[in-house]
């Protein structure tokens, strides 16, 4: 070990030059204490810490700029409504989409997703028709496809995986069919880390003519996003898992899709005109966009992305990876250990479980230490069913993180295989 | 600050390692399932009764070390016991789980199962330790569905 270089070493010896110990004092809870021991938050997957300039941001627009969007003559509503618009140009700059009408604010990935499976279910699926996603989806990206389906008799098609946790490609070539209306895949799976290879699978479902919804909630804080170099239709993302607030999310849609679609909840602001007689829908984005929306959500994403891009999608991703490889080899050498989801294209998740000790009991043992890992089925059953585990330990990493903590780990369960000896 | 010993004691390992009455009862009298959705966790109880008396009691699942012991140390715990009898066992565990009842200071039936009082420092497990107690209940209960911890 003594031949790994301290990334917190201030001549900057990590490989993506990132100044991480200025990083960690930008995020004001990883200065606490758990149970005496540092805070090692591992759990990034599940939700992100968030920087004190989020923090600020929001107080920020509570204490100057508080008011209804979209509706007032009065200067403050006036500034709330630039704050709110101004977050939309930031999330299609950083996604590149083609306009900011492509953009539509959601409460999460989650609510994204829902959005599309009501409305273009509504629109294009039929009894008998199919759709396709895959066996490493967050249950997310299940259900919502799965109560269309009940809905309307259609049918759910799964891309299998193999023992690596990596989509088999000609498995998905061979789903796709006449009756395929749409095909819904993450970018990068929660459970194993694995980044699909979302391009070829586009590609190929265009040339069926079918569209393609990627659940990007955990590959938009890791990687860089480009939906028009990637060509999906649809793109989910989550605030809270990319150092924003939680409750706020975005759905990017192509222009030509969202505009056949028909809204799926009513309410203010997505209407042009309303009379008993006949109600006209807003334009896009509004027409998805019922209701007051999370105002300070849209505010607090938009700091964060700024955020994130002062630092670089690029260093981040090559950090996050410098520490996924440490700590696959450090972790994947511990007697015992079995990692779950060796993908050859990953982003910085190690799921792995330990002997035939329960994730649960693992996950108790480390949080003594003050290491918080995800343990359990990651809300990705069919995943865990498919490894033929109950669950794994999940750490997932952020750029915030430190091999020191992954060492950190590491002696966590050396205590684990104690006291489970 | 919480004591890992104090959840993992070695009683508790050795039933995670060999669970007692770990096996189906053919024709049983009352099979009932639990199941915790946020983990996972599963088992299906199975009794039979003599009169009013359980007369055998038995389990399969899956868990992990605390949902799995308790289940042991259950079955052990209540067998020979009336409906009634084990009915008091539930609330006691249930409370001393939940930290409303310390088996050093308060007259209860416990005995070895007073080993899960260290439960009650870990709020995230108690649903693993009463798990199959709630299962137990219902049974008595003779609730038909499974049941849940949530």
């Amino acid at each position: 070990m003594s031949s790994v270089p301290k990334i917190t070493d201030p001549t900057g010896t990590n490989s993506a030059g990132l100044d991480v110990s200025k990083i960690r004092s930008d995020f004001p809870i990883l200065n606490r204490e758990v149970y005496g021991h540092p805070l090692v938050y591992f759990d990034n997957a599940a939700t992100s810490q968030k920087p004190k300039v989020v923090l600020d941001a929001i107080e920020n627009y509570y204490t100057q700029a508080n008011a209804n969007v979209h509706r007032g003559v009065h200067f403050l509503s006036q500034l709330a409504t630039n704050e709110y618009e101004g977050a939309r140009a930031v999330v299609k700059k950083f996604l590149n989409a083609a306009d900011t009408s492509e953009i539509i604010f959601t409460r999460g990935a989650t609510e994204s997703i829902n959005l599309v499976a009501q409305s273009f279910g509504q629109r294009f699926v039929r009894e008998g028709d199919e759709i396709i996603i895959s066996t490493m989806e967050h249950h997310s990206n299940i259900v919502p496809w799965q109560l269309l389906c009940e809905r309307t008799g259609a049918i759910l098609k799964v891309i299998p995986i193999n023992d690596d946790g990596e989509l088999i490609l000609e498995e998905y070539e061979k789903l796709l069919s006449p009756r395929t209306k749409i095909v819904a895949v993450g970018h990068v799976s929660n459970a194993l880390g694995t980044v699909n290879p979302v391009k070829h699978i586009i590609e190929t479902a265009h040339a069926h003519g079918v569209p393609v919804l990627l659940d990007g909630a955990q590959a938009a804080p890791h990687l860089k996003v480009d939906v028009r170099d990637i060509g999906c239709d649809f793109y989910a993302i989550s605030s809270h898992k990319m150092c924003g607030p939680t409750g706020f999310g975005v759905l990017y849609g192509k222009t030509e899709w969202l505009e056949q679609l028909p809204p799926w909840q009513g309410g203010g602001d997505m209407i042009a005109t309303v009379s008993f007689e006949k109600t006209t829908y807003n334009v896009l984005p509004y027409k998805f966009e019922a209701g007051t929306p999370h105002i300070e959500g849209a505010v607090g994403l938009a700091t964060a992305i700024n955020y994130l891009e002062g630092i670089g999608m690029d260093r981040i991703a090559a950090y996050e990876h410098e520490l996924l490889d440490y700590a696959t080899e450090l972790i994947g050498s511990i007697r015992g250990v079995r990692l779950i989801g060796t993908a050859r294209e990953k982003a910085a998740v190690l799921s792995f479980t330990v002997n035939d000790v329960h994730p649960h009991d693992i996950g108790t043992i480390l949080d003594q230490e003050g290491i918080a890992v995800r343990a359990g089925h990651h809300c990705a059953q069919p995943v865990m069913t498919r490894f033929g585990v109950p669950g794994t330990v999940r750490a997932s990493f952020a750029f915030y993180n430190t091999k020191e903590e992954i060492d950190a780990l590491s002696s966590g369960l050396e205590r684990v295989l104690e006291v489970f000896s | 600050m919480a004591d890992l010993s104090e959840l993992y004691q070695q009683v508790i390992l050795d039933h995670n390692r060999k669970p007692r009455n770990f096996r189906v009862i053919e024709n049983a009298d009352r099979k009932q399932e639990g199941f915790n959705p946020l983990c996972g966790d599963q088992l299906v109880l199975y009794l039979e009764f003599e009169g009013d008396v359980i007369k055998d009691v038995a389990f399969q699942g899956s868990g992990c070390a605390i949902s799995k012991a308790a289940a042991s140390m259950m079955t052990a715990a209540v067998k020979g016991k009336t409906r009634e009898e084990a009915n008091v066992l539930f609330d006691e565990f249930h409370r001393m789980i939940k930290g409303e009842l310390d088996p050093e200071n308060l007259p209860n039936h416990l005995g070895r199962l007073s080993i899960f009082s260290g439960v009650r420092e870990f709020p995230a497990r108690v649903k693993c330790a009463s798990l199959s107690w709630h299962t137990l209940r219902a049974a008595l209960a003779g609730s038909p569905a499974s049941v849940s911890t949530e």
